[in-house]
């Protein structure tokens, strides 16, 4: 892979700074969002892989300790690139929020520790998101000198059933916060979120309960207003030839002239899997079918059969930057 | 099965039978089919076990809470017509849970209308009622409290909520009372109770400059909220903890049994283990290991063999279904000796904890006759 040409190429196909990755829980949302950053920094760009959930899932993946709140050093990426990550915590975004506007120093450390901190993102859930996502938007936008910090920043996002209210930012702090500077700092997320700057995308498994939250996720999303990038599906086996089943007397010749065991079990044992899979092929062609219908571009990641490790990373990445 | 060979095999039948058992709780990550799991072993119960049965879903698939009756979100139980239990004379009852009227459902009991209507208007317990982080899994666990004080039931099956960890099941509770018999509230609440105005007259330097901040930060009218909401909770706290801790004692009596769920997936299998070391530190009653969406090669040829001989026919030429079929046989047999090596992290720290695989169905299960049979597969008959 010539590293070089990818920039262009990927710039095209991933438009926008910010990208927000959802999807349904056990469909790989954390490792997409992963290869998606590792691959847009291929080619000496530098990416930012956020997390906001605590769950240290970026730490588990790279298998290293448990990220703090500040932006590190994550993987080179191929051709001279960087990614870099942040495990953003309410709390500590709050802290620095405060400083930021008002210069508390110890006097937050102070607030602290009497539970002030933990109980105003407790008690507004809405303004624990719209520190999140104030996070995310001040590492998207910030510049050091002329140039971008970031060309780009990858968000491993709550769920799809979770994630309209998530970026919902505006309404959810309104009904609590009528002025002040957390209405300000939610209009401007909000306004970055819903600007062609950011896309959201939908991480799904050709699985029934997937798909219908892809579904529910994009119409919701798509409602609120929030520019929904692509469909991700993940985990997808290679395609098998189309043709008719094999007979079991055709696969008793075929084992027998392979030096195989030509049993009845075997033989059976082999036509019920041929079976299971056909059945299992014609309701995931049905399911595409529906993601197709939504008219937005589909990736199709491969399923990985040794797992998500740092070789299934790197090709996840090629395949989310490689064109189609 | 290889990898259940190092751990005793769970005995679901025995946990469903068992008189003394009143509660199943299913617990672990999303996406690993618990809800199914809670409503197939409700269905057994109710039809093999003879036992009436009624099974609480949080979040249940549309077709699945269809397939249970369940068309509207009410809140209360409903038996589940079209099962065979004439034999066992068992009954099933399904719900879902309404998280937000199960709030004010306690908030009724524990006030008088006008306060609670006074609760009901205000933006915090609306924010709260329906957003915060926490709230639906204490609320499962309330709805599970009421079920059991009614008595009404042999049986509850509770699927547990898609949390962000399957720990904050075990953890709401505890945060809800602790936040709720907090120092900060008791501070916001000092100078309601004394009946003065300003709320943060009695207070610490530190704290009032916190009041200024919060002032600016998130405008005064919040605060009048925020207190308005404190002082009307006020009257309920002692409530809310002692139903928290009379629900985390049922937990831990033996008359209830944990059962997790998981898929052979690394991020599901650690989710488990990270479960059943807690369990163990609550002194939780863990039954068992509930592995769903196991692939099993139906035929004994190693994956490596089948790999060699499908390249070898095609090579021959004239065998191409032959070929393909042992091509999917080999990707089945790599996944299952994936599978069993990520199962085998759970075995490995947890020995002595039962364990059952349930293999993995073509399609999914929307109706009775699925479940009935995901819950021979769980039973192993």
């Amino acid at each position: 892979m010539a590293a070089s040409e990818q920039p262009a190429e990927s710039a095209g196909r991933w438009r926008g700074r910010l990208h927000v990755v959802t999807g349904k829980g056990g469909t790989g949302k954390t490792s997409v969002a992963a290869a998606l950053a590792l691959g847009l920094a291929a080619g000496g760009r530098r990416t930012l892989l956020v997390e906001v959930e605590g769950r240290q899932g970026i730490a588990q993946l790279f298998d290293t300790d448990p990220l703090p709140y500040e932006e590190r050093h994550l993987t080179d990426a191929p051709g001279g690139g960087e990614v870099r990550a942040l495990a953003v915590d309410a709390e500590e975004a709050l802290l620095e929020y405060l400083d930021m506007f008002y210069k508390l120093g110890a006097a937050g450390r102070a607030l602290r520790k009497l539970g002030a901190i933990d109980f105003a993102t407790t008690i507004a859930p809405g303004l624990r998101d719209v520190l999140l996502t104030g996070k995310v938007k001040e590492a998207t936008t910030r510049s050091v000198g002329s140039r971008r910090a970031y060309d780009a920043v990858v968000l491993d996002a709550p769920p799809t059933g979770r994630i309209g209210r998530f970026l919902n930012v505006t309404a959810e702090t309104a009904r609590l916060a009528k002025v002040g500077p957390i209405k300000t700092q939610s209009e401007g997320v909000s306004a970055l979120l819903r600007s062609p700057m950011t896309s959201v995308h939908v991480v799904t498994l050709l699985e029934e309960m997937p798909v219908q939250e892809t579904l529910d996720a994009v119409a919701d999303l798509s409602q609120l207003g929030f520019p929904v990038g692509r469909v991700i599906v993940n985990g997808v086996r290679p395609p098998v030839p189309a043709g008719r089943a094999v007979t079991a007397a055709e696969l008793k010749r075929g084992l027998a002239a392979a030096g195989l065991p030509t049993d009845a079990r075997t033989v059976a044992g082999l036509a019920g899997e041929a079976r299971d899979q056909r059945v299992r092929r014609e309701l995931e062609d049905s399911l595409r079918g529906d993601l197709v219908e939504l008219g937005l571009p589909l990736t199709e990641l491969p399923l990985l059969p040794d797992g998500v490790d740092r070789a299934g990373l790197a090709t996840l990445a090629d395949a989310l930057v490689r064109a189609d | 099965m290889p990898s259940e060979d190092a751990a005793p095999p769970l005995d679901v039948d025995q946990i469903l039978a068992d008189p003394g058992v009143r509660i199943v709780v299913c617990c672990g990550a999303g996406g690993v089919g618990k809800t199914t799991t809670a409503a197939a072993l409700a269905l057994r119960a109710a039809e093999r076990h003879g036992r009436r049965t009624v099974v609480l879903t949080i979040d249940p698939a549309r077709r699945l809470a269809q397939s249970l009756g369940l068309t509207e979100l009410d809140n209360t139980p409903r038996q589940v017509k079209g099962i065979d239990v004439e034999a066992s004379g068992g009954e099933l009852h399904a719900m879902m849970l309404d998280m937000k009227r199960t709030f004010d459902d306690v908030v009724l009991q524990h006030t008088d209308p006008t306060k609670a209507a006074e609760i009901f208007a205000n933006p915090f317990y609306q924010a709260m009622s329906s957003t915060f982080a926490g709230t639906q899994e204490y609320m499962a666990m309330e709805k599970l409290g009421q079920l059991h004080a009614r008595g009404d039931w042999d049986l509850i099956v509770v699927d547990t909520p898609p949390s962000r960890s399957a720990l904050d099941f075990l953890d709401a509770p505890a945060r809800l009372s602790r936040f709720l018999d907090g120092r900060m509230l008791r501070l916001l609440l000092a100078p309601a109770r004394s009946g003065g105005r300003s709320m943060f007259s009695l207070v610490t330097a530190s704290f009032g400059m916190f009041s200024k901040v919060v002032q600016k930060v998130l405008g005064a009218q919040l605060l009048t909220d925020l207190s308005g909401f404190v002082a009307a909770l006020d009257s309920m706290f002692g409530g809310f903890r002692q139903r928290a801790e009379q629900t985390y004692r049922i937990l831990q009596a033996r008359e209830t049994a944990f059962l997790l769920v998981a898929a052979p997936e690394p991020d599901a299998v650690r989710e488990a283990a990270y479960f059943a070391g807690r369990l163990r530190d609550e002194r939780m009653p863990l039954a068992g290991l509930v592995l769903n969406r196991v692939h099993e090669p139906a035929a004994e040829l190693g994956a490596a063999e089948s790999l060699a001989a499908a390249e070898r026919l095609a090579g021959v030429g004239g065998h191409e279904g032959t070929v393909e079929v042992l091509r999917a046989h080999a990707a089945l047999a790599q996944q299952a000796d994936r599978e069993q090596r990520v199962a085998a992290r759970f075995t490995e720290a947890f020995p002595a904890v039962p364990a059952v695989s349930v293999t993995a169905q073509p399609a999914d299960v929307h109706d009775v006759d699925g479940l009935r049979t995901i819950g021979e597969a769980i039973s192993r008959r």
